[in-house]
């Protein structure tokens, strides 16, 4: 294909990493003037600000790493669902508010993870980016692990509405940990991070927010979803439907 | 001291421009009419987030999504300070809310109308807050004390907002064709709006004189709407746009503050689903804070 096919591991490596920022960003987005009292809604835009930052950052590094020219919104806007390498986690919908902080929490359970370790990458930029990315993913942990407390350890009908939101959820955690052979080419590089120590410390997150929430942790079951090699469910399509309509209403033009 | 004489001390303390802070002695009047003016203000924030958050999941660039949520947070972090201020009179944020839930208590009628295309997000920034500037910079200079102070941090947020607006409205008003279309088509929309949005004419303003001699209001409806129109027409020409002529339709003013305007149930029934939507989340909360714990050492995380 290109003349950089060297790189294309490496391109596609921070590209599911942006990916998973961008598509989760777009989904707390939309909460934006619905949440159930201001100051969450004033928290999930936030939330959904810092992420749109981390992905624009990690984009553009996708961008030049592969050489072609395509910035930002090129890659955001102009690459079809196949091409997104998001983990299927992100792109769940919304659902109830229950729904939408057990994704939040499983995601940044695994995203604290995560960067603590790229932070020592040996992608430069990658390191710097997840090193800042790192203090704001500290602070969306904290907010969406205490609200999976006061869910799970709040009323009858909030402790079984979020029980259900984390079963439902639960099947796409499985390929957040698990390593691929792209996960494993970069660890070898010391670009990426090693998946099975980010599980180790996952699973110790996960257990205490829950034990303390008095949540039950579903059994893992053995389905597999791969948003990361952009294999998708059918919530991708509509979303980037929606995201993408408008700048490809109108090619070429600047906004 | 009897009534006549505090009143009398009070307005002698507005005449000499000095606040007057919470815990200060003021007529019921005073009092009343500033909740209503600050809770609506604070209502007309949390509405006014639904037609710009309409175009959130759409906005066409990443910076431009980037700065359109800035920007709604803003208005929702303007809400929660105008409530803040407001509660500073003896009332409660969920007492304000649940009139603006049933209807009693207004908002802006501004946002009451459509954002069909992109375009009404820049029109928005640069006329809509254009014109707030306009009502709220004298409100820095208010005669109570919390609203003035809140006004001073609002007024600053909205003079970058509409510099956002303005600056969406003149990449568009550079661009295609179809986006200048667009761009004149938003501006042929929002002009009528937004002008009213100073209110009725001096001649019809029911609660205009009494907040002049309060020093809550400082200039009157006509006079800031002249105002507005001669600072945003030299604009208008720096797009290249064209302002409407004619005439303000009063009629049309008072259709929508009725309630029947295009958009006014849609707002106020997404205000409703979401507040009836968290309800459990909001008891969950209160119901976990009510329990008693021992004090942890630590936070998980």
């Amino acid at each position: 294909m290109s003349a950089l096919s060297e790189h294309e591991p490496h391109v596609a490596y921070v590209l599911r990493l942006a990916d998973s920022n961008l598509v989760l960003a777009q989904r707390l987005g939309e909460w934006v003037g619905h949440a159930p009292a201001l100051e969450e809604d004033l928290a999930l835009a936030n939330i959904a600000l810092d992420l749109l930052g981390q992905a624009r950052l990690l984009l553009t590094h996708a961008g030049v790493l592969e050489g072609k020219g395509r910035d930002e919104d090129a890659l955001a806007f102009l690459r079809e669902e196949r091409e997104f390498l998001n983990v299927a986690l992100v792109e769940q919908p919304n659902g109830d508010f229950g729904d939408t902080i057990a994704r939040q929490f499983l995601h940044d359970a695994w995203q604290v993870e995560l960067y603590g370790r790229l932070a020592a990458s040996r992608d430069a930029q990658l390191a710097a980016i997840a090193t800042k990315a790192l203090r704001e993913s500290t602070y969306h942990l904290r907010f969406s692990a205490g609200w999976m407390v006061r869910l799970g350890d709040g009323t009858d009908e909030s402790h079984r509405r979020v029980e259900e939101s984390l079963g439902r959820l639960w099947p796409c955690t499985l390929e957040l940990c698990e390593a691929d052979d792209l996960d494993r080419a970069m660890l070898a590089l010391g670009i990426g991070v090693d998946l099975a120590a980010v599980r180790a410390g996952w699973d110790r997150r996960v257990n205490d927010t829950l034990t303390e929430a008095t949540l039950t942790r579903p059994a893992d079951r053995p389905w597999r979803w791969f948003g990361k090699r952009g294999v998708h469910g059918e919530h991708l399509g509509r979303l980037l439907a929606e995201m993408q309509s408008l700048h490809r209403a109108h090619p070429g033009a600047q906004w | 001291m009897d009534i006549a004489a505090l009143e009398t001390r009070f307005q002698a303390r507005i005449d000499a421009d000095e606040r007057i802070e919470p815990k200060d002695w003021m007529p019921d009047a005073y009092r009343r009419a500033l909740i209503r003016q600050m809770s609506q203000h604070a209502h007309s924030e949390i509405v006014g987030m639904l037609p710009e958050g309409n175009w959130i999941t759409r906005a066409p660039s990443l910076e431009r999504k980037a700065i359109l949520i800035a920007k709604v947070q803003d208005e929702g972090g303007h809400g929660a300070y105008l409530y803040g201020a407001t509660e500073t009179l003896g009332v409660t944020r969920e007492a304000l809310i649940g009139e603006l839930l049933t209807g009693a208590a207004k908002y802006s009628s501004i946002f009451n109308y459509p954002t069909p295309t992109w375009a009404d997000v820049g029109a928005i920034g640069w006329l809509v807050d254009g014109a707030a500037i306009m009502n709220q910079i004298p409100l820095c200079r208010c005669s109570y004390g919390p609203y003035a102070r809140a006004m001073v941090r609002i007024c600053k947020e909205e003079s970058f907002h509409q510099r956002q607006g303005f600056d969406i409205m003149l990449t568009l008003a550079r661009g295609t064709d179809a986006q200048r279309r667009m761009a004149q088509e938003s501006l042929d929309r929002w002009w009528w709006p937004a002008l009213m949005m100073f209110g009725p004419p001096d001649a019809d303003s029911k609660h205009s004189a009494q907040s002049m001699r309060w020093k809550v209001k400082r200039f009157s409806n006509d006079e800031l709407r002249r105002r507005f129109i001669e600072f945003t027409v030299p604009q208008a020409e720096f797009l290249g746009l064209v302002v409407p002529q004619g005439t303000i339709d009063w009629s049309e003013f008072e259709s929508v503050l009725k309630g029947n305007g295009p958009c006014n149930r849609e707002r106020l029934e997404a205000r409703r689903r979401a507040h009836d939507a968290g309800r459990w989340v909001r008891e969950a909360a209160l119901a976990y804070a009510a329990k008693p714990r021992p004090v942890r050492q630590e936070a998980t995380g």
